[in-house]
């Protein structure tokens, strides 16, 4: 792997006026290619830390840089996918789809190709004609990924994007996220409360302390792509899980 | 389908058992016929008099439905005003309070002096009365957007247009229709009350408020009552007409649209 970086946080604090500092001091490099959780107890600012590299929120001090510009202007190859599927209720899943198309001025055909190329990515042909309500939650988040992929984005956010879903449902897209990453080779931040998630997904997990909050401890986990289910039962990645688990124990009680 | 059926059943019988009251109550009672006539002396009045009825009918269901209209385009550009900015919004919104506040058979006869008696006078009253709700349901449609979705859109760098358009526009048509729904009522009332002020002074061809009007002068009781019915119509039809253009626009995506089977 190129160590290209694609995120750069340069001693980047953030503070809001209601809940006061909530990260301080943050050095944090994310090369191309990487796929790096954020895992922390609540109050560490790994949201923040989205935010921020999308843009939508502005540091306080520091500099921030996503693939050497500002975050506002490296939008463009950027997509964000939320807790919630955030679907727009009354267009069915193939106008869900295209949503970020059609906000960019691409057209009709266009659109309506990778739509089409989409649905199929995330097995979801059968529904494209179907409008949100009648969709369960893990095909929700289906198509909130298939609409972030749709732009083709160099970089993926992702906040806590599965905690609402069963495990075998998270499991399931856990898989089927890094078989589109295979495809797609894009790069990824991935905030989680889920220990076993992080280790399954990512090349990198940085671990959170809370207040104010900041890098606790950083690991690299060595396990090889391509993963599949089979991994969950190895023992290398029980040992990852206790350890990381440890960890986080240890940056709750600072 | 059986369940509305039953439904229907229902109503009729309640309607059927009110009606009994009301013969009962004169039988009774011995009640004059100028104070409460009897049933079927409406329903002759209603045979009798029925194309001067359906035009009384006919002048107040397009005045309220003018009034209506306009208030539904006049209230969701103000919205769109109103959505832009809370500094807007706390200047202004006081004043839509003023026009639900102000008393309707107050301003009824400054109306009548400015824009003179007649169809325009009454569509301008059901105009104001039904304003507010449209105005402040279409707001908090527009305002009330999940912040995520708003984040989402920011994200593909969506213009201002398209986030209204494309997003607060669309969030906000099930709270219009709440709007709607409230304002279409209201619409004929203040039709009906208007034209006890402004109706037209034609003789048979004022609406509905003006020939009750003239009705009860001339102690015509059971026109009189023909009269109320159809006004009563009218009300059910627009809140028919409403609930259909709401089905219409949101069965195939909106939680409240939702078919009973399978809710």
């Amino acid at each position: 792997m190129t160590a290209v970086p694609q995120i750069e946080f340069m001693s980047v604090s953030k503070r809001y006026t209601n809940t006061g500092m909530v990260l301080a001091g943050v050095d944090l490099t994310v090369f191309k290619g990487e796929f790096v959780s954020l895992i922390g107890p609540s109050g560490c600012g790994k949201s923040t830390v989205l935010k921020l590299i999308s843009g939508l929120t502005s540091p306080t001090l520091g500099t921030i840089k996503v693939d050497g510009m500002t975050p506002k202007d490296a939008r463009e190859t950027v997509s964000y996918i939320f807790q919630d599927a955030t679907l727009l209720p009354w267009r069915p899943v193939e106008q869900n789809i295209g949503l970020g198309l059609e906000l960019g001025g691409v057209g009709k055909m266009r659109t309506r190709e990778k739509t089409t190329a989409l649905l199929k990515l995330v097995g979801l042909e059968h529904v494209a004609k179907v409008y949100p309500r009648e969709l369960s939650g893990g095909m929700k988040m289906r198509v909130s990924i298939a609409r972030a992929l749709a732009t083709s984005p160099k970089l993926l956010l992702m906040d806590e994007p599965f905690a609402a879903l069963d495990e075998m449902s998270r499991d399931r897209l856990n898989e089927e996220l890094l078989r589109l990453r295979d495809e797609q080779k894009w790069t990824a931040v991935f905030v989680t409360h889920s220990v076993e998630e992080a280790v399954f997904l990512s090349s990198r997990i940085i671990v959170l302390a809370p207040n104010p909050g900041r890098i606790h401890e950083v690991f690299a986990i060595e396990l090889p792509f391509p993963r599949t289910a089979a991994l969950r039962e190895t023992p290398e990645f029980g040992a990852l899980v206790a350890q990381v688990s440890h960890t986080l124990r240890g940056a709750m009680m600072t | 389908m059986r369940r509305r059926l039953i439904t229907l059943a229902n109503a009729l019988a309640v309607f059927a058992a009110l009606l009994l009251l009301w013969q009962l109550v004169l039988w009774i009672f011995h009640v004059p016929p100028y104070m409460l006539p009897s049933v079927f002396a409406v329903a002759r009045s209603v045979v009798a008099r029925f194309s001067s009825l359906l035009a009384s009918f006919a002048i107040t269901a397009e005045e309220s439905a003018a009034g209506l209209v306009a208030s539904i385009i006049v209230g969701v550009l103000i919205a769109l005003i109103f959505a832009q900015s809370r500094w807007v919004r706390s200047m202004l919104y006081p004043y839509t309070l003023l026009l639900q506040t102000v008393p309707i058979v107050a301003i009824a006869p400054l109306i009548l002096m400015w824009v003179g008696g007649g169809t325009l006078a009454v569509a301008l009253i059901a105009f104001i009365i039904s304003l507010a709700p449209i105005i402040a349901n279409t707001t908090q449609g527009l305002i009330s957007v999940d912040e995520n979705l708003v984040h989402l859109f920011l994200m593909h760098n969506a213009a201002p247009a398209q986030l209204l358009f494309k997003l607060r526009l669309p969030h906000a048509v099930p709270s219009l229709f709440v709007g709607i729904r409230i304002a279409s009522g209201i619409a004929v009332i203040g039709a009906i009350t208007g034209e006890l002020y402004a109706g037209s002074s034609r003789v048979g061809a004022g609406g509905l408020g003006y020939s009750i009007l003239y009705a009860s002068s001339q102690l015509q009781t059971d026109y009189l009552f023909a009269l109320v019915l159809a006004a009563t119509v009218l009300g059910f039809s627009f809140f028919f007409i409403v609930m259909f253009l709401e089905w219409y626009f949101l069965h195939k995506w909106h939680e409240s649209a939702r078919a009973p089977e399978t809710a």
